[in-house]
């Protein structure tokens, strides 16, 4: 290989040692004994942190709430992003495409402050609505922040979703259709098991997104209901907190599994499948 | 590949009730088994309905809203703490008060127009640093054997699943004072002093920088991988030497996944609140911390929707520049 | 080859086309299709009768699959009108036409296995109980035989198996009309002779009618009982395979099927039983065994085809009439044919076919630089006149 390659492949290490240093040294630090960072304890390793975390009914109660809040979310931008996808992806130019569109790919890169704000503005002036035309009052809480989620997260799921229908060709979808079944049945019985693994995923993107989100549910939350971001971030504003460490850890521990765990299989999958594919073309 | 233009959809008996509004929105019809769908099943009418309506009133309606209170008076002890805009005087007539101070204000006030500048400065100059370290590093995994390559690319996303907010904490304990980089440093002897690195611009491009590289890796990988290599043989058969091939054949082709790498970094990080408000320093704010201020320390909500309009205004174009370059890598495999 | 023979005999018999009193199984008529500006389809009509197998023979964007697709129903006609079985299509979506494709790219259901996806079509028929549906699926397994491979996915097979699973799939539903696109353009070339056969033995036993849209010209003219060549929207000539090549009617269809020598000329005598015309590019007489009824002195067109020229190392007795002098300049060995360029006085190539029958030795052959003769019957050249 020429210069060049060398270049890039010095780059791609230096890349990964500042990607996963930080991140490998909040794991070591979450079993050091000591609150400082500057020594390590003699009593280390230890779990001194985590039995403390496993106490914290702060952060306990926040991680509940935010399971709860990303399922609903990824759930709900799941179903609203397939339905985007499938409409960009396969129901041809009609009017007001380019609006959906754009709608669908903007909140990919809108500011995040932008968005929580506008969000709130939007819950306030529909309280004062409801008020003036119902007489009737309402809270914001975990739905506020469902509603904000659904919307910011589906934008991913739509690209995700439309990038694997558009590798389909949709002949698989009119040949159902000549073969007598309805257009529901089409949906249901081929469109939706082509792109269950892009639905699977996106899913999990929805759901990773609103369970990391802070700035949108500060906006739209109402005070006193807290997720897990917001308690993080109440905490370290203040400097380093080694129960906040030991959390950390557990993340990225389930995260890393979860991720190799689906690499694995996925792998396996794709290699039984070569060679059935070779074994057809030869047999 | 068949050309699309206008045709009829369908007569107004077959589309009911709602079939002039459908037919505005339809006069073009879509080319596949759609076609059929659009003109015999009102279920389609649906599906486009619901993700349409919620986009509306949810994405669109709220900027509208925020347009709308930027131009409201501030009433510090109102609740909400501003007028209304529009106002019923009497029957069939609306009053509508617009004020412009908070902008005269964003205009006027040096700290508002300072931040701005810093913010894009932030924004301009972290984006380059993810292109630098990024693009080599897309380079050589598209580059690399398809096993290495998804092992890699794994490597790229896996922090991006974890949480964002910890990968920033995470970094507190390496650049405080008495932090981690500090203490290696004076350990070997290097310095004397620590360095000041917290809550200084410098932690800030750190802190964007780490957590926004995946987001300019995976639209550069994406397009270096589908790049033919015969084009490289080709050129280097012509006589091209290894650097100017590339300059020549590389960089211009995968000029769609820098614009599609360096906007995702850019346009997000000019709002970037997180990052700033753990790291940065508190002599310099970016722009959404003075957004965050006025809203939630002055209450000041016309002033927040003047920042926020303002900040829209700026990134607008960038938006645009971005959703072109998203859609024609979204719909590339179709004709 | 037992196939081929037994069509030869069937051909004979069953020509519903001639007899103008027979009813048409699929009727398309004055169908026209714009998709903004660009006309697809100009106008077309066309009849196809029961148990026929009638191939749409055109270029790539001739409108040939945009008609296939209006059959189906994918595409609505922007004017005219289709009928299949005396009933009137416009009103009818494709799930419950009665009518089946067979896919280019075959579209088999990645997820379902061989038996469910041909069983796909029958589980949206009403009334037909779980047995029924076993027993269907069964039996045209067993017609493409493909029964021991009913459990495997589309990925498990070869290309001829997908295209034999995606052929059962659309049978199985007993359509009125079966509309094949391009059917054997994804198979190799050893592979696509061996299905044409057994797709024409398909469409034997059970008696469907087929449409076959292609532009390859062996195919159409191996698998048709007619064929409907397409240019530009329109379809310009209707005929049997037989007819199409042998008696073009212009010059488009004697140039698309085949390769054709084409020597523009003046018509200089038309009488009942015989014909001449003076050519210029030919740089002699084209002489005719029939009349044109045409009008004397018009600009007329004779084609010749390749493998109707003789190649003679001597003149002939006769060199005035079907006759012309030239030097050989390109010789392709094809193994079963030779093709011989020539070059006429009038600067003119012409293109000749011998079929190598017997091994040659060098100095028996004619070789390159060589002076010949190129003669024809009068029987030969076809006359269009458009």
């Amino acid at each position: 290989m020429n210069t060049r390659g060398y270049f890039s492949k010095a780059m791609l290490a230096l890349g990964f040692a500042f990607l996963y240093v930080p991140i490998l040294l909040m794991v070591l630090f979450s079993f050091n004994a000591s609150r400082a960072v500057t020594d390590w304890s003699p009593d280390s390793p230890s779990l001194r942190w985590y039995k403390q975390l496993l106490q914290d009914d702060q952060i306990l109660s926040a991680a509940w709430v935010s399971i709860q809040v990303a399922a609903m979310s990824a759930t709900g931008a799941v179903i609203l992003g397939t339905l985007a996808g499938l409409v960009l992806a396969r129901f041809g130019p009609f009017k007001g495409r380019a609006l959906l569109r754009g709608l669908t790919t903007a909140p990919l890169v809108m500011p995040e402050v932008i968005t929580g704000l506008s969000m709130l503005l939007l819950f306030v002036s529909l309280e004062q609505l409801f008020r003036v035309m119902f007489g009737w009052q309402f809270d914001r809480g975990m739905w506020t922040i469902v509603i904000a989620h659904v919307t910011f997260t589906m934008a991913y799921v739509t690209v995700v979703v439309q990038s694997r229908l558009s590798t389909f060709d949709d002949s698989l979808e009119e040949a159902a259709l000549d073969l007598g079944a309805r257009p529901a049945k089409v949906f249901f019985r081929i469109t939706v098991p082509l792109i269950l693994p892009a639905i699977l995923s996106g899913w999990l993107l929805a759901f990773t997104l609103s369970w990391d989100d802070l700035v949108v549910t500060q906006f739209v939350s109402a005070p006193g209901s807290n997720t897990l971001p917001m308690v993080i971030f109440s905490r370290v504003r203040l400097g380093v907190n080694p129960v906040v460490n030991a959390l950390a850890t557990i993340m990225v521990l389930v995260v890393a599994l979860g991720v190799i765990l689906s690499a694995v299989l996925m792998r396996r999958q794709e290699q039984r499948r070569k060679r059935e594919e070779q074994m057809a073309a030869s047999g | 590949m068949k050309p699309v233009g206008a045709r009829t959809v369908g007569t107004r008996e077959q589309l009911g009730r709602l079939g002039p509004l459908w037919m505005f929105f339809f006069r073009y019809g879509p080319p596949r088994w759609s076609e059929y769908v659009l003109q015999n099943w009102s279920g389609q009418r649906l599906v486009i309905a619901i993700p349409y309506l919620w986009l509306l009133i949810f994405f669109l309606i709220p900027f509208l809203i925020v347009l709308k209170i930027s131009f409201a008076e501030f009433l510090p002890l109102g609740r909400p703490p501003y007028a209304p805009v529009f106002q019923w005087v009497e029957e069939g007539a609306v009053q509508i008060k617009l004020w412009v101070t908070s902008f005269a204000f964003l205009m006027s006030e040096p700290l508002y127009v300072s931040s701005y500048v810093y913010s894009l400065k932030i924004a301009l100059v972290s984006t380059i640093f993810c292109l630098l370290l990024g693009y080599p590093m897309a380079y050589a995994i598209a580059r690399s054997s398809p096993t290495m390559r998804n092992l890699f690319l794994m490597l790229v996303i896996l922090p991006f699943w974890t949480s964002f907010l910890l990968r920033v904490y995470a970094w507190i304990g390496l650049l405080k004072n008495d932090g981690v980089i500090n203490n290696v440093l004076q350990f070997l002897g290097i310095i004397e002093e620590p360095l000041v690195m917290m809550n200084t611009s410098f932690a800030v491009y750190i802190g964007i920088v780490y957590s926004y590289l995946p987001f300019m890796i995976l639209p550069l990988y994406s397009n270096l991988e589908k790049h033919d290599l015969t084009l490289l043989e080709a050129a280097q058969d012509l006589g091209a030497g290894p650097i100017k091939s590339f300059l020549r054949v590389t960089l211009p082709l995968s000029f769609p996944g820098i614009m599609a790498g360096s906007l995702l970094v850019f346009i997000p990080v000019v709002g970037e609140y997180v990052i700033p408000s753990l790291l940065g320093s508190k002599d310099e704010t970016m722009i959404a911390t003075l957004l965050w201020t006025e809203f939630y320390n002055n209450r000041n909500w016309p002033n927040a929707s003047a920042v926020a309009i303002a900040m829209l205004l700026v990134l607008v174009v960038p938006i645009m520049i971005f959703q072109h370059f998203q859609n024609k890598e979204l719909e590339a495999g179709r004709r | 080859m037992q196939a081929a023979d037994r069509r030869v005999e069937k051909k004979t018999k069953h020509e519903p086309w001639r007899d103008p009193h027979a009813d048409a199984y699929v009727r398309i008529e004055n169908v026209t299709k714009r998709f903004g500006d660009f006309v697809a389809v100009n106008n077309v009509s066309l009849k196809i009768y029961k148990g026929e197998i009638f191939c749409l023979l055109g270029g790539s964007g001739c409108g040939k699959s945009t008609l296939l697709r209006m059959l189906a129903g994918f595409e609505a006609p922007t004017s005219g009108s289709i009928f299949i079985d005396g009933q009137d299509m416009a009103a009818v979506p494709p799930y419950e036409r009665p009518v089946n494709m067979m896919f280019q790219s075959y579209a088999l259901f990645p997820h379902m296995t061989v038996e469910k996806n041909i069983a796909f079509g029958l589980e949206q028929e009403k009334g037909l109980s779980r047995n029924d549906i076993a027993t269907r699926v069964t039996d045209i397994l067993e017609i493409v035989k493909l029964g021991q491979f009913a459990a495997r996915r589309p990925h498990q097979l070869s290309g001829g198996q997908r295209q034999r699973v995606a052929l059962a799939r659309a049978l199985v539903k007993r359509p009125k009309l079966l509309l094949l696109d391009e059917p054997l353009g994804a198979l190799d070339k050893k592979l696509r002779e061996a299905t044409q056969f057994e797709l024409i033995n398909i469409q034997d036993q059970l008696g469907v009618t087929f449409m076959v849209v292609t532009h390859d010209q062996e195919e159409a003219m191996t698998l048709a009982s007619r064929i409907g060549v397409m240019n530009r929207g329109e379809i310009v000539q209707i005929g049997t395979p037989t007819e199409i090549y042998e008696f073009p009617m212009t010059k488009f269809v004697a140039d698309f099927i085949g390769s054709v020598n084409m020597f523009e000329g003046q018509l200089i005598e038309d009488l009942p039983d015989r014909a001449r015309i003076k050519s210029d590019e030919l740089g002699g007489v084209i002489y005719i065994d029939h009349g044109i009824s045409s009008a004397p002195g018009a600009m007329v067109w004779a084609a010749v085809r390749p493998e109707k020229i003789n190649i003679l190392r001597q003149p002939p007795a006769d060199t005035s009439e079907n006759c012309v002098k030239g030097v050989v300049k390109e010789i392709a060995y094809m193994g079963d044919v030779s093709i011989y360029l020539v070059k006429i006085e009038t600067g003119k190539t012409i293109r000749v076919t011998l079929p190598n029958v017997e091994r040659l030795s060098d100095d028996e052959r004619i070789l390159w630089d060589e002076t010949v003769w190129l003669t024809w019957h009068g029987s030969s050249p076809v006359v269009v006149t458009q």
